[in-house]
């Protein structure tokens, strides 16, 4: 083929255009794409933005009011807070199915050792906090010290986590009622304030505020960066000084303290502590990251859209339920976002060049 | 690493030599949905305790998740090689299981259905179950009463199990709505009566968690739903958690099915109005026994009159009751209660 002989200038053809890149003028579309490319998070914004007008449209004040719109930030709380933790692993090219596990047994642990054992529920709830960092850890140390592939230790640990859960709960629940007469605390995520009709709960507030606070450490921190540099290519990143297994055990420890606070969380969302509850929780935090828009490869995508991803699952939940839609269009709708969602990752890639 | 392997393969073949041992004699299955939810840990206590009894050696299996068909269809292939004289099964997928059943009757074997009736019902040999069609009515009948006159206005909201409505989730929701006095059209569906009195329905998968969500979604389709229809009782839980988040809690009826002890304590402090009452240990021993007899003398349990099941019965429980309808108090329900 001779078009293999002119390589080299056919390279350097695309090399110029690439160099005038930021002082042409392009066409609306590469421009658009150009800046879904540099701002990972504003595909999922657009769809949700566009989500919360087509069920504004169709349902009225019903939907389009902010009782509605903070009750769907209450309904995604739990899974928002565990698609943050969910985040960090991803963007370590690591995926963590243990999470909600390891949210549940944590929400055990601090109902069972206020109630089983008399400990003050301050006392439960770190317990609760250090258990579940501890399993993290331990996810990460297996990862990064033992090279063991991180779906393979998740999956081990969510089925020991889970089996922990049912065997030491005995599948006990404790009641909402037993724990607001006794043990407030516990409930304390359940808290809620209004604003002009919009209710919030503690729950809501600390997911949203947990995401911007990773949001400003990913970007803004050393180990922010190491933590994108770890997922990109963890052998350039050690070569330029990153401590990768560090950065990685780090990394599945604060994963698994911020499901322990899902399971704080859980706790004030459902007012009762149940073994039971959960159960999806790995599933729908990987819906949240992947419809959020970042690459199960690693190293690319951002927290925000984690987030605006766990509440395009949330409008098109209550806003199909509202529209007296069957539940099950709901998954079916998402399954089609997931591959979407994917897809544009795709084409968004193809500028990057 | 070698170690811990090589004494792991020594437990596991001294395990399983202690397992063959005791094979002789009579031996029984017990195959569950899973071995977490209470209700079924009931029924394996209720399953080994009798099974003690009598002498039978009972070996259990569950699945890992509710809906679980491969691993309880791997159970039956292993009741059916270990030789056992009967398997009581609480089916995942009524319908699938079927051939694995069948092959287990040729084989000798009784098979009871417990708490699930197989789809169809006679391909087990027997069914031990909760009536859950008259469960519902009775929890239908009392919310009717309770309310009087303001029935005619109700406005009713149905949580339901999950979307693909087995058979147990349509007979409650049926059973409720026929029992409050509405028009079922097709009895075999949810959701597809055309009474005003409805708000709609929702799916909880049968958890706190699901029941919050349901009710806040119906709830904010109409906030002046005033009586709820739950599956069971983590659901009325979590419903009663949203009904309090908007202060509505003191004015809406929750009525729901099991009788679990927690949903018994929640009917007693007045969070569900009426629950009816389910007997799982009873359907495990009642299946232990006929198991016993088939061993003895190939006799086989016959269904409840006018029933193409073995009734195990079914209770309402409430502290308020209403004329017409039959109810024990929380009192007697907490004896009776199971997890």
């Amino acid at each position: 083929m001779p078009s293999s002989d002119n390589y080299e200038s056919v390279v350097g053809k695309a090399n110029a255009e690439i160099a005038s890149f930021g002082g042409r003028d392009k066409s609306l579309i590469d421009r658009f794409h150009h800046a879904l490319h540099t701002t990972p998070a504003l595909v999922p914004l657009i769809v949700l933005v566009t989500a919360i007008i087509i069920f504004g449209l169709l349902l009225g004040t019903r939907f389009f009011s902010p009782f509605a719109l903070t009750l769907i930030l209450q309904q995604v709380q739990i899974v928002g807070i565990v698609a943050a933790a969910q985040s960090l692993v991803i963007l370590t090219a690591g995926i963590d199915l243990s999470v909600g596990a390891i949210a549940v047994l944590s929400s055990v642990i601090m109902g069972q050792f206020t109630f089983r054992y008399g400990i003050p529920p301050v006392i439960a709830v770190a317990c609760g906090l250090t258990f579940g960092t501890a399993i993290g850890a331990l996810n990460g140390w297996l990862v990064a010290r033992m090279k063991l592939p991180p779906f393979i230790v998740t999956l081990g640990m969510w089925q020991i986590v889970l089996a922990a859960n049912f065997l030491y709960s005995q599948n006990e629940t404790i009641r909402s009622q037993d724990i607001a007469e006794q043990a407030p605390l516990l409930q304390f995520m359940g808290n809620k304030f209004n604003v002009g009709g919009a209710v919030f709960t503690f729950g809501v507030v600390f997911m949203v505020l947990l995401v911007l606070i990773l949001a400003y450490v990913l970007k803004h921190t050393a180990w922010g960066r190491h933590v994108y540099a770890v997922g990109d290519d963890p052998e350039a990143a050690e070569l330029s000084g990153v401590n990768v297994k560090r950065t990685l055990i780090s990394v599945y420890a604060l994963a698994g303290l911020i499901c322990a606070f899902a399971g704080w969380a859980l706790i004030g969302r459902i007012g009762s502590v149940s073994p039971t509850s959960g159960q999806l929780l790995n599933i729908e935090s990987i819906t949240a990251v992947v419809i959020g828009g970042i690459s199960l490869f690693g190293g690319r995508g951002s927290i925000l859209g984690t987030f605006f991803g766990a509440l395009i699952v949330g409008v098109f939940t209550l806003g199909l339920r509202l529209a007296g839609a069957d539940a099950q269009w709901t998954f079916l709708l998402i399954g089609v976002l997931i591959i979407a969602a994917v897809a544009v990752d795709q084409w968004i890639r193809k500028v990057a060049a | 690493m070698k170690k811990l392997l090589l004494s792991s393969a020594i437990a596991l073949a001294s395990m399983s030599g202690a397992a063959l041992a005791g094979s002789h004699g009579v031996s029984a299955c017990l195959i569950t949905k899973t071995d977490t939810n209470p209700f079924f840990v009931k029924m394996r206590e209720g399953a080994t305790a009798k099974a003690e009894e009598l002498g039978i050696t009972l070996n259990s299996y569950a699945g890992k998740i509710d809906g679980d068909h491969e691993t309880q269809v791997a159970a039956i292939e292993t009741c059916i090689a270990n030789g056992a004289k009967g398997i009581l099964l609480t089916a995942s997928d009524t319908s699938s299981i079927v051939p694995a059943v069948q092959q287990a009757r040729d084989a000798g074997i009784l098979v009871i259905a417990l708490d699930t009736p197989l789809d169809p019902i006679d391909a087990a040999d027997m069914t031990f179950a909760t009536d859950n069609f008259l469960a519902g009515q009775l929890i239908g009948q009392w919310a009717r009463a309770a309310l009087g006159d303001d029935a005619a206005n109700a406005k009713i909201a149905t949580l339901d199990l999950n979307v693909s409505q087995p058979t147990v989730d349509v007979l409650r929701n049926q059973g409720f709505l026929q029992g409050f006095g509405i028009d079922l059209a097709d009895p075999n569906v949810i959701g597809d009566e055309s009474d005003p009195r409805i708000v709609g329905s929702d799916v909880t998968d049968g958890n706190e968690e699901g029941g919050r969500r349901a009710m806040e979604n119906l709830l904010a389709k109409d906030p002046t739903i005033n009586v709820v229809h739950t599956i069971n009782e983590p659901a009325a839980a979590g419903a009663y958690e949203a009904l309090k988040s908007i202060g509505r809690e003191n004015d809406v009826l929750i009525v729901s099915v099991d009788g679990g002890c927690p949903g018994i304590q929640n009917v007693k402090d007045g969070v569900i109005g009426a629950t009816s009452q389910q007997y799982p240990l009873l359907m495990a021993s009642k299946g232990i026994e006929a198991i016993a007899a088939w061993a003895a003398d190939g006799s086989k349990p016959s269904a409840t009159e006018g029933k193409d099941f073995f009734d195990t019965g079914v209770a309402l429980v409430t502290d308020k009751p209403v004329d017409g309808v039959e109810s024990i108090d929380t009192a007697e329900g907490t004896d009776l209660c199971w997890g």
